[in-house]
């Protein structure tokens, strides 16, 4: 049975259990549903919870461990010959199309256990294409796999469903008129929610435990030394690879501090201009306006970056341009990328600065306008005082979405890693290279690889870095007013 | 001795004029600054629109084909296996032939080589040929009136997106050609009208821009969407009760909130990788399936649909709470039957918001390989749909920005408007349902 079946069955039983739980409950009560410590309808949902929470997880588990464990059978097997990470993908492969013929009905079952001469054209008929040719040991080892995964099969069933029945049965047998049913059911409840909750945490933990898993390879691999200290990027594949992230950290930066320069100078004012002068139509106007700049996706900019401003000033700055210079030479480049991110950046300081100024307490500008101060004095030396700590936590949550923002600059900042300080060149930065490196071909034991993961474990303790101090900033100034 | 003369107050002094001017000048830059926040907004919707609306056009040539039997079916005899042996190059002469009496009817006269003439033809022209023969074998014979794409180069001549100076050293297409095409045009052969096969059509191969569309692509979405709303909206909710309803004060509901409030900053492309190492690496997922691309948004999406189901949460007065503990109901039925409807507008609101923004992402879906194949193949079940590979909208529209040929750029931008209806969509929904739901308490 496989596991989709198995799931409805499980889903059947349960609603049976739901039916058979209220029917019990009313029969132990005598048909009188006041001598029931709980509702009727808790009874039944006790029985179906019972059912369903402990068959699907025991399913879930099983479908996670049996390939796992599977698999580590056969490479045990199989270690004498080759590379093991490249004939198991082939194991896997045979013993999937295997089971495809014979569900196709090109093998018999016999036959599929039997050993195939024509392999590659039987399973070609069916649509499975293998690469190589298969060793007799590949076979027979993905032919043992199958075999075990078939029992392993049938014992999930059986596991399951005899699980099914006892559950179904011992819930039953716990239904007196003086069980406690709603307790028990908001129990069950309690421990879903808190599941859900955990959820973010385990997220968290997945993302640090993948990447520092594969930094590891990537370290056993490749000097961390050259990683952190190095000065060139160039990879490739004769395995003498340079790759040092110093290079892309500084295009990251550059492109973050441009993008900066643009949105916090826009995005400052205009929450000043939209917090302490304009009124409540102007306002309810151009706040949305500024903040459909915030919902537009960063592919939309990507786009913008590559085919509108980057041509644009190529117009200018490159040769038989505006200006009659030669200052740059593709339309990829620092200043694209920065500009383009900028502008995304505008809605983001505008309206979290306005938070900020807003959250100054209306007492402090009184005091200063009846001393006399004129609004921009006001506003410059005690509103924007005051609101300063908070502006600048908007300002580093503004850098951390600079430094992690991928599309503008896989289209708009170029390919070349290298330390320039002109704007006008391409450079490349560290999410442009996570997507090069692990969109190609490569496979996922070579450094060149491997290095993504490395970028991306930086990428993320860089961000976090920021966000924390940003949000500690923000928060300890909160609370100064309140 | 006398006291100099005192200005009056109603005239300004030098330095209450300086302050004003300051003043001024202050209030101009936060202008300024709006007026360039909005004019940027302006020039990219300028853009989007000026560049993307093109590609709900289409240049078409109506042709009547001849199709003779002696190309097609040589003895006759309607056999489909036999018709189907007949490749697309067997169909090329008709064309040429089509085209030619196309000329000969409105008169013109052309020293252009036949294969240059049907050269105006989409290279899709012959494919779709052929399809419509064998789904319509009894046809073969007759001269049937048909519609073809054309080429291109010619689409962007009637679109000025090609001109003469612009084709000086493209292969494709010369100036007799386009001469040609000017006289069809005159003719009626050649005509630009609506094109329903970019909205709902399949993506095309480098070679065939004008096939290209993004119904495919929007399917592939359109799953995804339905993954992360299947999981991201259940356990959110779940989430956001127990943080605010159930969740006692300590260091480890204070771990799991500082947790939250991060996850919502970490950059997309790192749940791409964690979508790659735990989902593709270790779980053997099928790589560029709209299921994996699902649990990515749906992990990236989480920290949005908390953060505003709590703020809903928070905002249902807890005299709500107390009326039905005093009742006598549990604290699970007084959130389940009394806080969780009130605060459904404002959690739905937030679901719809979350997902707009999952719409639009595409670092992640780099990463998980939803790129970087012709998503040509509509999925014809569910199952298919969730494990067979796709596209996404904002992939596709990645994959067409990288071809680096105007006519796919202009099939990016008018992607890109696609893309921006539906979020428009999606967004006024959320806004209109709060505003017909919002209480204030």
């Amino acid at each position: 049975m496989s596991a989709f079946w198995l799931t409805i069955t499980v889903l059947i039983l349960s609603a049976f259990g739901a039916y058979a739980g209220r029917a019990q409950s009313l029969r132990v009560a005598g048909g009188d549903a006041r001598k029931l410590h709980s509702l009727p309808k808790y009874y039944s949902s006790f029985v179906a919870l019972g059912v369903l929470i402990p068959c699907l997880f025991v399913l879930v588990i099983w479908l996670f461990a049996q390939p796992m464990l599977i698999e580590r059978g056969a490479e045990q097997m199989l270690n004498a010959s080759g590379e093991p990470s490249l004939v198991m993908s082939d194991v896997r492969r045979v013993a999937d199309g295997l089971g495809i013929a014979v569900a196709q009905g090109a093998l018999s079952e016999t036959e599929a256990r039997a050993p195939i001469d024509n392999l590659r054209d039987v399973l070609g008929s069916v649509g499975v294409a293998l690469g190589n040719d298969v060793t007799p040991d590949v076979l027979s080892a993905a032919q043992d796999m199958r075999a075990q995964e078939q029992r392993g099969n049938q014992f999930r069933m059986f596991a399951v469903l005899g699980l099914a029945a006892l559950t179904l049965v011992f819930g039953l047998s716990r239904i007196t008129p003086e069980f406690r049913a709603r307790n028990a059911v908001e129990r069950v409840v309690l421990a879903l929610l808190i599941t859900a909750a955990s959820l973010a945490i385990l997220t968290t933990v997945g993302i640090v435990l993948s990447m520092i898993f594969e930094t590891r390879n990537f370290f056993g691999l490749h000097s961390w030394k050259d990683f952190f200290f190095g000065v060139k990027w160039a990879p490739n594949f004769r395995g003498d690879s340079e790759l040092s992230i110093l290079p892309l950290l500084w295009g990251t930066i550059y492109i973050s501090l441009i993008a900066l320069l643009v949105s916090v100078p826009i995005g400052l004012f205009a929450a000043i201009y939209l917090s302490e002068y304009a009124g409540p139509k102007t306002r309810g106007v151009a706040k949305p306006l500024l903040e459909i700049l915030a919902g537009i996706p960063t592919i939309v900019y990507g786009l913008f970056a590559l085919l509108t401003i980057g041509p644009l000033l190529l117009n200018t700055f490159g040769s038989g341009g505006l200006l009659g210079v030669e200052w740059m030479s593709g339309a990829t480049a620092v200043l694209t990328a920065g500009l383009v991110m900028g502008i995304m950046l505008i809605p983001f300081v505008s309206s979290l600065s306005d938070d900020i100024i807003n959250a100054v307490p209306q007492a402090m500008r009184d005091g200063s306008l009846g001393l006399g101060a004129t609004k921009s004095e006001t506003i410059r030396q005690v509103v924007i005082p005051a609101a300063l700590p908070g502006i600048v936590g908007a300002i580093l949550l503004a850098a951390s979405r600079a430094i992690g923002e991928t599309m503008i600059v896989v289209l708009g900042a170029g390919a070349i890693a290298k330390f320039s300080a002109n704007p006008l060149d391409a450079m490349t930065t560290i999410t442009t290279r996570i997507v090069s490196q692990l969109t190609g071909d490569g496979d996922f034991a070579s450094p060149e690889t491997l290095v993504a993961f490395a970028l991306g474990l930086t990428l993320f303790v860089l961000t976090l870095g920021l966000n924390i101090i940003a949000l500690y900033i923000v928060r300890k100034y909160r609370e100064q007013y309140e | 001795m006398s006291d100099p003369v005192k200005p009056s107050l109603l005239t300004l002094d030098a330095r209450t004029k300086k302050r004003n001017m300051a003043e001024t000048r202050f209030r101009m830059y936060g202008l300024a600054a709006i007026g360039t926040g909005l004019a940027m907004l302006v020039l990219l919707l300028v853009t989007i629109f000026g560049n993307g609306l093109g590609a709900f056009q289409q240049t078409f040539v109506t042709l009547n084909v001849p199709l003779l039997e002696s190309k097609l079916d040589k003895k006759g005899e309607r056999d489909l296996a036999k018709i189907k042996k007949v490749s697309t190059f067997g169909y090329a002469p008709l064309l040429s032939q089509a085209m030619e009496d196309a000329l000969a009817e409105n008169g013109i006269d052309s020293d252009l080589k036949a294969k240059k003439q049907a050269a105006l033809l989409s290279k899709s022209a012959a494919a779709d040929l052929r399809n419509f023969v064998i789904a319509n074998t009894d046809k073969i014979g007759e001269t049937v009136e048909f519609t073809f794409l054309a080429n291109s180069r010619v689409d962007g001549y009637l679109k000025n997106r090609v001109t003469r100076t612009s084709i000086a050293d493209d292969k494709s297409i010369n100036a007799e050609q386009l001469d040609l095409v000017d006289e069809l045009v005159a003719a009626g052969v050649i005509k630009k009208r609506f094109n329903i096969s970019f909205i709902t059509g399949a993506d095309a191969s480098d070679q065939r821009p004008e096939a290209a569309g993004m119904g495919v692509a929007m399917m592939g979405s359109f799953f995804m969407m339905l993954v992360v709303l299947a999981l991201a909206l259940p356990i959110g909710v779940a989430a956001s009760i127990y943080l605010e309803e159930f969740a006692p004060k300590n260091w480890i509901t204070d771990i799991i909130e500082v947790n939250i409030s991060n996850l919502a900053a970490v950059p997309s492309i790192v749940f791409g990788i964690l979508g790659l190492a735990v989902f593709i690496n270790y779980m053997h997922l099928p790589q560029s399936a709209p299921l994996v691309g699902g649990l990515v948004l749906t992990l990236m999406t989480l920290p949005t649909i908390i953060i505003s189901t709590r703020a809903s949460l928070k905002s249902v007065p807890p005299s709500i709470r107390d009326a039905a503990l005093g009742v006598g109901a549990s604290k699970m039925q007084s959130v389940f039957h009394h806080v969780l409807p009130l605060a459904a507008p404002g959690i739905l609101t937030g679901t719809i918001i979350g997902l707009a923004q999952a719409l639009g992402e595409t670092a992640p879906l780099l990463l998980i390989g939803m790129i970087g194949f012709i998503a040509s193949n509509a999925p014809d079940s569910v199952a298919s749909g969730l494990l067979y590979p796709n596209s996404a909208m904002p992939a596709q529209i990645y994959e067409w920005a990288k071809r680096a040929d105007p006519a796919f750029y202009e099939r990016a931008w008018g992607g890109i408007i696609i893309l921006l209806a539906f979020l428009i969509t999606m967004n006024t929904i959320a806004v209109l349902l709060r505003r017909r739901f919002e209480r204030r308490w």
